[in-house]
């Protein structure tokens, strides 16, 4: 078959209290020639997946350190080894919350800066368009998509922070509506105003916001977070497509 | 040998002689303790209604979309394409006022339970609130507790809180009102119901263990008399935990959806008490239940305990012998406690044992639906009057500064923007919501088509408090009429009737007043009541609060596309004002704000009026004539025009969800203004002097402003016909600006309104 057009397999990882599942899923649904299975945590299996998708939610209830108990189920040892291997993982919210916690991509993410959960519209800045989670956007465009998160206040070390921005690991930003950084525009206090990072290699992407819930213009969500997933699945087409 | 339970007993359980006898009599003598415990619980206000029972009657409570009435867990209402919504409305009042986080999260937790339990999955949460003022630091605590609480429970379950409403008045400052509401949406031949059936087949109690809390808060079973071995009083509000919730949610729909139970109910007030002998009681069967088979948290529960424990997120379920195993595998998979505590029997007694010792024996018809039924005469309070107020007299001297009220308006914690509250709940998971909260209406899709449903939710405690019969109706028309702004048809409602204390005729006669004003607007409004709740003894020091008959209603739309929002758009838009053009002072926001008063008598709804608006309203934005539309309500037609203002530009305002509204505000540079001139037909309103403040801030019901571009004018007034409509204005500049005969009343700039209107915050540290 044509390698532009096959079918390409995503798994979307379901831990007990996640609650985005369906909704990545359902995102991942309004792309054509798009297969998608759900992962569940207690089964090694990656199915078949070629990128896999950590969805947001409360796993495990997240009673403890939001990702803690995650990061030891035998779904996420797969992950890891997969994520080793090169292929493509996004993980969103808690999801990205766990990819910390499993080491597959640096820093931590604690409560917000203001204490309280907080769900609202935040515009990103694309600040390197040239990964396998971002190919679709350009360089410093500006995203209108959505965080709610309680722990999305992003911290690291100075010295990996500097090395992450030299590396292009800093995939977004959070922004105000002109596209400038500042205070006012980052919702939880996030260092940096680091929205989403991905790993040295390239293939883990982590992010607060949620571009699950804005892949449809008829809803409140918009459909500015459409480019992560066309990005992912392109990627993973042209993989198949290189000798 | 059981023991058996005396009338000092009884008494001391809240139950009175007489009901006493009757137990005497059902039970051929004198009943065990374990016995007159359950009684107790299922004769009591909260599980009984005996006081509401005899008024409830006056509801319409169908019509060819209601697929379930009430007296299930929940209503389900036909909403079109073989799509049903599962939808109630519950108070947690008391808890909520005792421990305000957990109190709230378990509101939210139970409500839930009611939705899936019909095999519906829950895609909307709605709440209404009402607190003293904010300027008290307890009232402060509470309202942040309670938002808190909502959260915390709502977002881990992962359904979206779209919307609500938050009122501050000095009366609900000893008894804050939480009132959660959910819907499901389900297919309509999918509907499960909880009647037990089968003779022979298990029942099986799924989810948390049980522990001894809410025992003591369920009525006065923990005194010491009672059961002299009891140990101390517990702290006697549940705790919530939404991660069990959210695992019971997935398991229990699987259940459902692959037939693998007979039926399911949960385990609300009054535990496994009031499930088993309401499942029993429907089936016309009998229930065996051994209490020393469910899984506790504390070893030495006795079984009494066990019966009546409000252990939070457990359900139970009526499994055949066929299914049972795959039933156990399913819970196991979720890891979830799942054990068979009983069976079904012929006998349609509920039967409890303990260790092979029956200690219950109670006729499960007679139990659930044979409690007394009390009437309170009522008695006409001595505040009501029957004439509004005269605003020309000393007391109502006229305003200088006309622009400044406006600002002061939309600044009272009534008015302002509750962005603090609806921005710590996650509205946008499901992928559903079209509408965030913050405009007239939720609207949300359902995936597959172009349908989509709206909710909304309203009571003007003031008002029901002046006239509950007037309040009562204008809550349900103001529902209706949010719903309509938007688009939707409204089809139905669920209510939650919080009223004090219904042993006092002055109370029963707000609630007969309040149930006869809902009534008679929802038959003129063709949206029957499909579920609800009743909250009595909302009382603190003997000071009742208003009477507070919160009214939810679902709306549908045939093309969800096709719904607007408040928000004015473009330069140079028509602005029409729609239906009533008369206003009063009586019990408005200007009332109590700028005069410091609560009197008078609110106007009637025109219900023939109010229907001819809201059809009209419908029609208009059906066939794309309307732009934006808005309700006129709290602080009357001056703020319904800032908020529309406030919203068309705001990064903050309804469309705050659509990048297009933050680039034209990026284009144009500012925000949208509107100039209005005031029509002088709008102030000759009988009693009010002619005043320009009364038009203006003065409130009435069947008033929408809507905006229009000029162009469809002509067809537009051709729709509106004969009913009453002003052109009031345009859309222009970066101003409110309003006059009346050439002279200006007020001009306040839209970033002015804006700061004013989201200045929530500053009034919570």
């Amino acid at each position: 078959m044509d390698s532009a057009h096959r079918p390409v397999r995503f798994g979307v990882v379901v831990f007990p209290g996640s609650n985005c599942d369906a909704d990545a899923r359902h995102a991942l649904t309004t792309f054509p020639n798009v297969e998608v299975d759900y992962l569940w945590h207690k089964e090694p299996d990656l199915r078949g997946s070629e990128a896999i998708v950590i969805p947001g939610g409360f796993s495990y209830g997240d009673y403890l350190r939001c990702g803690a108990i995650a990061r030891f189920s035998p779904i996420m040892k797969s992950v890891v080894e997969f994520a080793e291997s090169g292929g493509l993982v996004l993980g969103i919210c808690n999801g990205f919350q766990i990819l910390t916690e499993v080491g597959l991509l640096p820093g931590a993410l604690l409560r917000n800066n203001g204490l309280k959960f907080v769900c609202r519209y935040v515009n990103l800045r694309v600040e390197n368009a040239d990964t396998a989670f971002t190919s679709a956007y350009d360089s410093g465009q500006l995203l209108r998509v959505i965080v709610k998160h309680n722990d999305g206040n992003y911290t690291v070390d100075q010295s990996t922070l500097q090395r992450m921005r030299d590396n292009g690991q800093i995939l977004m930003r959070y922004v105000d509506a002109s596209g400038a950084r500042g205070e006012g525009a980052n919702p939880n206090g996030a260092a940096d105003d680091i929205a989403g990072v991905c790993n040295e290699r390239g293939n883990v992407f982590g992010l607060m916001p949620h571009p699950e819930n804005s892949v449809e213009a008829a809803v409140a969500g918009g459909a500015d977070g459409r480019g992560i997933f066309q990005s992912m699945i392109e990627a993973v087409r042209v993989r198949e497509a290189t000798p | 040998m059981t023991r058996r339970a005396t009338l000092t007993a009884a008494l001391k359980l809240g139950l009175t002689e007489e009901e006493y006898a009757h137990i005497c009599e059902i039970q051929d003598g004198e009943p065990t303790y374990v016995e007159l415990a359950i009684y107790s619980l299922m004769w009591s206000e909260h599980c009984s209604y005996k006081h509401s029972r005899p008024v409830l009657g006056r509801f319409p409570t169908e019509g060819s979309r209601v697929l379930q009435g009430p007296g299930e867990n929940a209503g389900i209402v036909d909403v079109g394409d073989g799509w049903a919504i599962a939808m109630k409305v519950e108070s947690h009042n008391h808890p909520s006022a005792v421990e305000p986080f957990q109190g709230a999260a378990t509101g939210v937790g139970g409500i839930v339970r009611d939705i899936f339990t019909m095999g519906a999955r829950p895609c909307v949460n709605l709440n209404s609130l009402r607190f003293g003022e904010l300027s008290a630091p307890r009232q402060r605590f509470l309202l942040d507790g309670v938002v808190g609480g909502i959260a915390h429970y709502g977002n881990c379950l992962g359904i979206p809180t779209v919307g609500g409403e938050i009122y501050f008045e000095p009366s609900y400052a000893g008894n804050c009102l939480v009132n959660a509401m959910c819907a499901g949406l389900i297919r309509g031949d999918h509907i499960v119901r909880a009647v037990a059936s089968g003779v022979g087949n298990h029942v099986v109690l799924i989810g948390s263990k049980t522990g001894r809390d809410g025992i003591g808060g369920a009525s006065v079973l923990a005194s010491q008399e009672f059961d002299e071995t009891l140990e101390e009083k517990r702290p006697s509000v549940q705790v919530g935990d939404p991660f069990t919730e959210k695992k019971l949610i997935e398991a229990c729909l699987e259940l459902l959806d692959r037939k693998l139970v007979v039926s399911m109910q949960d385990l609300g007030a009054a535990g496994l008490t009031s499930s088993s002998s309401e499942m029993a009681s429907k089936g016309l069967v009998g229930l065996d239940i051994h209490a020393d088979r469910v899984p506790l948290r504390e070893a030495d529960m006795e079984a009494w305990e066990i019966m009546i424990s409000e252990s939070q997120e457990r359900m139970l379920a009526i499994v055949t012998d066929d299914e049972l195993q795959e039933v156990l595998s399913v819970c196991e998979r979720w890891d979830l406690d799942c054990t068979v505590i009983g069976e079904v029997t012929d006998s349609k007694m509920l039967r409890v044992y303990w260790h092979g010792e029956r200690v219950a024996d109670i006729p499960a018809r007679r139990l659930a639906d044979e409690s007394p039924v009390i009437r309170t005469p009522s008695v006409k309070p001595g505040y009501i009057v029957d004439e509004p107020v005269e605003v020309a007299a000393v007391s109502y001297p006229e305003p200088a500064e006309l622009g400044g009220v406006l600002l002061e308006l939309l600044a009272t914690p009534n008015v302002a923007s509750k962005r603090w509250a609806y921005e710590q709940y996650d509205y946008i998971v499901q992928a559903n919501t079209v509408q965030i909260p913050g405009s007239d209406a939720a609207v949300l899709r359902i995936k597959g088509g172009n349908r989509g449903i709206g909710f909304a939710s309203d009571c003007n405690g003031r008002h029901c408090y002046l006239d509950p019969y007037r309040g009562g109706k204008a809550a349900v028309a103001e529902a209706a009429r949010n719903l309509s702004c938007a688009g939707a048809l409204p089809v139905a409602v669920t209510d939650c009737l919080n009223f004090g204390n219904p042993e006092k005729g002055e109370i029963y006669w707000q609630f007969e007043q309040a149930i006869e004003g809902i009534a008679e607007a929802c038959e003129a409004l063709e949206t029957p009541v499909v579920s609800g709740n009743v909250s009595f003894y909302n009382e603190s020091f003997g000071q009742a609060i208003y009477p507070t008959p919160v009214v939810v209603m679902l709306g549908v739309f045939d093309n969800v596309d096709r719904h607007v929002d408040c928000a004015f758009r473009d330069e140079d838009d028509a602005i029409l004002l729609i239906g009533s053009g008369a206003a009063w002072v009586d019990g408005s926001e200007y009332q109590k704000m700028h005069y410091g008063r609560v009197e008078g008598r609110v106007p009637d709804v025109d219900l023939a009026l109010e229907r001819r608006l809201q059809d009209s309203l419908r029609r208009c934005i059906g066939e794309g004539l309307v732009k934006s539309a808005h309700d006129c309500a709290e602080g009357g037609l001056a703020v319904a025009l800032a908020e529309c203002c406030v919203a068309g530009g705001s990064p903050g305002g309804a469309r705050y969800a659509d990048p297009e509204a933050i680039a034209r505000r990026g284009a144009h540079g500012r925000w949208p203004g509107a100039e209005i001139d005031l029509p002088e037909e709008l102030t000759l309103v009988p009693g009010t002097g002619g005043r320009a403040d009364v038009a203006l801030f003065g409130e009435a019901p069947s008033r929408v402003v809507v905006s229009a571009a000029l162009q469809d004018l002509p067809r537009l007034t051709e729709i509106l016909e004969d009913l009453p409509h002003w052109q009031i204005g345009r859309v222009t500049g970066d101003t409110l600006r309003c006059t009346m005969r050439g002279k200006e009343l007020l001009a306040v700039s839209v970033e002015e309104l804006h700061a004013a209107y989201e200045s929530l915050p500053d009034r919570l540290s």
